[in-house]
């Protein structure tokens, strides 16, 4: 399989040297002016610009390398949502494989998924009830938690173009195999996202940020 | 793949520093931005760490005059892993009208995120979220948890408040505020489910010894000495117990092949036999000695079988096994009956035709026997028997006595052990007699 060659574009803002990482990239944000831009083919659109990123104490940044199923990976952009109890980041992940993934980090606790397309029915946003059963690619999850969250930020590269929505639903599911299953609400139809929890040790992450003291 | 270098990024979280707004006094942030809720160390506030201007959520009274015997900011290592402590609550229970409480520790790591310790007279735990669900079974009675394929059984039910708070917490946390906990055992392991509004959070909790605890967060001084038994104590004797039962079945294995050895070493030879015949009423001239035969090799056991044809009657063998050098006599007896017949219930017999008498240690030699036989239903017509001389049968009563010398250890070494689940146990939910406390009043 070939691997994505780096792309290298102009910042329409800026000028600086917008590098892609992805060649399935849709959009990212520059590093330097931090101006969110789409991609149209090999030119850039400056969509609007993105506040100073909030910090948050994720271990994880952009460039972080990792395992998962074996494959290894390259986080390459970030969408932040804030909730109740804070921040939490879906950090995308590009497989060597070429698909990608998602890590989250919500609490330092690490799960892993893919967007799948359902083989069964999901759940109705307005009926959902925590407990409720769904069995999606012969596996069971029953719901666990119904987060609404707020979007934060973007940064980087994701497949997929900014939020225009303010609040986002999502359900996840749980089983005891510690499997995981998300449907996000923020897109019609929603997205199922399925995968699993890992241990920290278990992802082989490298090049982590640097904690003062630790 | 081609490795694209990345344009370095501040890799840095900036330890901010924020003023409670209830005393202002400086509020120490150090999970990263990952607190939901922070208390003020000098007023007890409690805060809204969410919040970039840490609003007060509640006020609180008791808070700083208590000191956590892990200071927060102290640092340990475990299992190679570095952990802070950044928050600490009290946590009570109420049982019967007394009130319990544990003091509970938040340990940070800004990579592994978040672990907790609980502390309950000299007791620790260190506990760990769990991902994964347990599953709970309410079948046969005491509901149990399953979870790694090891089976925990419901220990205690119970309303827990928090009655104490200081520093950072990753959930939402008010002094007053309840969750009904659930614990399930399998020592050193203990499962807890925490529930509050519909959520059910598990955690799995390991035992783990105050001098361990005390070595990873650099404790001077020694730590409390555990009182009592705990829940997920590991029971100290359950090992003794293991040990000495792994001994026990070495020792009845060995037991056992020398029995199996001894059937098949025992050469149950032959040493002598004849066959006489009796006349009811010559008592006094019916004895007769046999010629002499030889008792081969080391001195073991004799075994003299009378086999007749005793036929509702009797007889009795006045047996003496003589040795021909040196005279040295052994005197045994056996008598045979056998009677027979039919009445009201059926047929009915009683007794035996044959007989065998055993003589140990008998050393090897020359000997000749002396058979003197007497009795019997003097109508009866002569007793027809066949004398044999075996030597070296196998002994099964010496396997009967070794099997209760080598049992009867194990059997003391399990009463300690039963006598520490039971004081394990009376702590529980299903405590033999509740209301028992006897032994936890000294404990005041």
């Amino acid at each position: 399989m070939s691997a994505p060659a780096a792309r290298s574009v102009a910042c329409p803002n800026c000028g600086a040297p917008v590098r892609f990482l992805w060649a399935q990239a849709v959009q990212t944000t520059c590093a330097y002016c931090k101006a969110v831009l789409v991609r149209r083919d090999l030119d850039l659109a400056t969509i609007g610009q993105q506040a100073e990123f909030p910090a948050t104490g994720s271990p994880i940044q952009i460039g972080t390398e990792g395992r998962w199923r074996g494959t290894s990976f390259l986080v390459v952009g970030r969408i932040a949502y804030a909730w109740a109890r804070g921040r939490w980041n879906e950090w995308h992940c590009l497989l060597n494989d070429g698909t990608s993934a998602w890590l989250s980090d919500a609490q330092l606790e690490y799960a892993m998924t893919r967007a799948i397309t359902p083989d069964g029915p999901l759940p109705d946003a307005n009926r959902i009830k925590v407990g409720q059963a769904f069995t999606w690619d012969r596996h069971r999850y029953e719901v666990a938690t119904i987060t609404h969250a707020s979007y934060v930020g973007t940064e980087g590269e994701l497949p997929f173009t900014s939020y225009t929505r303010e609040i986002c639903m999502f359900v996840d599911l749980q089983n005891d195999a510690g499997e995981l299953a998300t449907v996000d609400f923020s897109d019609d139809p929603p997205v199922l996202y399925v995968g699993e929890y890992c241990d920290f040790d278990a992802l082989e992450l490298g090049n982590l940020r640097v904690f003062d003291g630790w | 793949m081609s490795s694209v270098p990345l344009d370095p990024v501040p890799a840095r979280v900036q330890a901010s520093s924020l003023s409670c707004p209830s005393c202002g006094a400086a509020i120490a942030q150090r999970a990263q931005g990952w607190a939901v809720t922070v208390v003020c160390g000098s007023c007890g506030s409690v805060l809204d760490a969410t919040d970039p201007n840490l609003r007060v959520l509640q006020q609180q009274e008791d808070a700083v005059r208590v000191k956590p015997r892990l200071a927060l900011g102290s640092r340990g290592t475990w299992n190679g892993v570095s952990w802070e402590i950044i928050g600490f609550q009290v946590v009570t229970i109420t049982v019967e009208g007394t009130d319990y409480s544990w003091r509970e520790y938040v340990l940070f790591n800004p990579f592994r995120g978040f672990r907790y310790l609980s502390e309950y007279q000299g007791h620790w735990n260190v506990i760990e979220k769990l991902k994964r669900r347990p599953v709970t079974s309410t079948s046969g009675g005491r509901p149990t948890a399953t979870h790694d394929g090891r089976e925990f059984k419901h220990f205690q039910s119970a309303k827990a408040y928090t009655t104490l708070a200081l520093g950072e917490f990753p959930w939402e946390l008010r002094v007053g505020d309840s969750v009904m906990a659930d614990d399930y055992i399998a020592p050193p392991y203990m499962l807890s489910a925490e529930s509050s509004d519909g959520e059910t959070t598990w955690s799995l909790g390991t035992y783990t010894s105050a001098d361990e605890i005390g070595k990873a967060f650099k404790q001077t001084g020694d730590m409390m000495a555990p009182l009592g038994v705990f829940a997920n104590q590991p029971n100290p004797y359950s090992t003794t117990g293991s040990v000495v039962l792994r001994r026990l079945g070495l020792f009845l294995v060995v037991l056992f092949a020398m029995l199996i050895g001894n059937v098949f070493v025992s050469r149950g030879e032959v040493a002598y036999t004849s066959r006489h015949t009796f006349v009811h009423g010559t008592d006094d001239s019916a004895a007769f000695v046999t010629p002499a035969f030889e008792l081969k090799g080391r001195p073991s056991s004799v075994t003299i079988e009378m086999a007749s044809d005793v036929d509702n009657d009797w007889a009795y063998f006045a047996l003496t096994l003589i040795n021909d050098s040196t005279g040295i006599s052994r005197e045994v007896g056996k008598q045979v009956s056998y009677y027979y017949g039919r009445d009201s219930d059926g047929s009915w017999s009683e007794g035996s035709r044959k007989g065998s008498v055993r003589l140990s240690s008998v050393p090897g030699g020359r000997y000749f026997l002396r058979v003197g036989p007497e009795g019997g239903e003097p109508s009866k017509p002569p007793v027809h028997y066949t004398i044999t001389v075996k030597r070296d049968t196998p002994s099964f009563g010496f396997y009967v006595l070794a099997f209760f010398a080598l049992t009867l250890p194990a059997i003391l070494a399990w009463i300690p052990k039963g006598a520490f689940e039971g004081r394990r146990w009376a702590e529980s939910d299903y405590a033999p007699s509740s209301g028992s406390d006897d032994d936890e009043g000294d404990d005041e």
